[in-house]
């Protein structure tokens, strides 16, 4: 991995392999097209605009998987009157990565009033993406109806009653959680008990070393409570995956990119297909943010990531539409 | 007191006691052909109940209309009531029957809260 340039940076000073320098630097990099990669528990930024010279052998990894997020198929207001288009975009972006994804993992908002039509909108339109199998989470958008029996008939098979699963590839071993459901007033995403009792025993008797990625809609730590940004009963679920050195948490909800890192796992947020939605705070409200429309692309994006065997976590690269 | 004048007294008495009985039931009856119904409305807009808390009388139908470019809904916390999910410009209504209050939420964005006080 050697070279030493001015765009990679390497430091530790706690010394306890959390480059935290190097991450908040690649924070203010994200929204201008960087990706960060984390390899043996260092922090390395790299700009986009490097990619070519990079060494494929640190791109590469034995799995590669795409995210994207928040499609809200049947929107149709001013921020974005065409978010089949905008998918459509984003597929095409999946279609030029240079390592196809084998799968596609979709955080949710699949719909925007969970209709028959607009599910089948988003099949659709996937069924061109390199990457055949979907697996998907639902968003508060796609449970509106009866406790959420239009999302759970078409997309629950296999999982359990309530909607959430796990499965494996490559070593690497991942779970669906749902954060949408039975919402209390004032209150934020939550899991549940049973969730969390399942949880506890799928990874129960995972040997350590396990990779785990986490993906669910709601942000599982707290962005921003005063808009319903976070997950009230996650702490119990992170604690259950407290053995294990590499743990990767995606979520989407909030349209737009965020990273935190918290000693083995790495928060990650993605952005919509859709529309973006404003920064904490910045706003009165969280709803749809409008852009000039030849910037609307630019604000819209997927994630790619990359697993390399032996390296700790996994390489978590944000690309936007255009 | 001489008993004709008693009587005309009493008479005279009694009429105006009618008379203001049937001038207040004149009155009531008027009163409730002429009052409409009461009405109040709240707006949804920008993630927020607007007004967020409002005070009603009973028999009072509340109308929520959702001017958010986002969808919503009207969820009784005690379970009273629920509107189906609101897209911009639809409407929901609840009539009130009974005095005490009634908080709710938008089952969506659950942050969104608002209370309905029935007097």
């Amino acid at each position: 991995m050697g070279r030493n340039t001015k765009d990679e940076i390497l430091h530790d000073h706690n010394h306890d392999g959390v480059d935290r320098r190097g991450f908040l630097k690649c924070m203010a990099w994200a929204g201008t097209g960087a990706f960060c990669v984390m390899q043996g528990g260092v922090l390395k930024s790299y700009s986009m605009s490097r990619l070519a010279e990079m060494n494929p052998r640190d791109m590469i990894g034995e799995l590669s998987f795409v995210q994207i997020s928040d499609s809200h198929m049947g929107f149709n207001k001013a921020a974005n009157p065409d978010v089949a288009a905008t998918l459509q975009a984003a597929v095409a972006k999946i279609n030029s990565l240079s390592t196809p994804p084998e799968f596609l993992l979709h955080t949710g908002d699949i719909s925007h009033l969970s209709k028959p039509e607009e599910f089948d909108g988003v099949e659709q339109i996937l069924k061109s993406a390199s990457a055949k199998d979907v697996f998907y989470v639902p968003g508060e958008h796609d449970v509106l109806n009866d406790d959420g029996k239009g999302y759970l008939d078409r997309f629950g098979k296999g999982a359990q009653p309530g909607g959430w699963y796990s499965f494996e590839k490559k070593g690497v071993h991942f779970v669906g959680l749902v954060n949408v459901m039975n919402l209390k007033a004032g209150g934020l995403g939550t899991l549940g008990h049973d969730q969390l009792e399942w949880l506890e025993k799928d990874v129960k008797h995972l040997k350590s070393s396990t990779p785990i990625v986490v993906f669910a809609h709601i942000p599982l730590w707290t962005v921003y409570p005063d808009w319903g940004w976070g997950t009230e009963d996650s702490a119990q679920a992170l604690a259950y995956l407290k053995k294990f050195g590499s743990v990767t948490v995606l979520n989407g909800h909030i349209h737009q990119t965020m990273q935190k890192v918290e000693g083995n796992v790495t928060f990650h947020t993605a952005c919509s297909t859709a529309f973006p939605q404003p920064k904490p705070g910045e706003a009165p409200s969280p709803g749809p943010m409008k852009v000039p429309a030849e910037q609307l692309r630019s604000v819209l994006g997927i994630t790619d990531v990359n697993y390399v065997r032996g390296q700790n976590a996994l390489a978590v690269v944000d690309s936007t539409l255009a | 007191m001489r008993r004709s004048v008693f009587i005309a007294s009493l008479t005279a008495l009694t009429v105006m006691g009618l008379g203001g009985i049937v001038a207040e039931h004149k009155s009531f009856a008027a009163g409730a052909q002429e009052k409409p119904a009461s009405t109040a409305e709240v707006k949804i807009d920008n993630f927020v109940f607007g007004p967020a808390a409002i005070t009603v009388t009973v028999g009072t139908t509340v109308t929520w209309i959702n001017r958010d470019d986002i969808p919503h809904t009207v969820v009784s916390t005690e379970k009273l009531f629920k509107s189906k999910v609101l897209d911009t410009d639809e409407k929901f209504s609840f009539t009130f029957t009974k005095p005490g209050e009634y908080p709710y939420f938008c089952s969506i964005h659950p942050k969104m809260t608002g209370k309905v006080v029935v007097q």
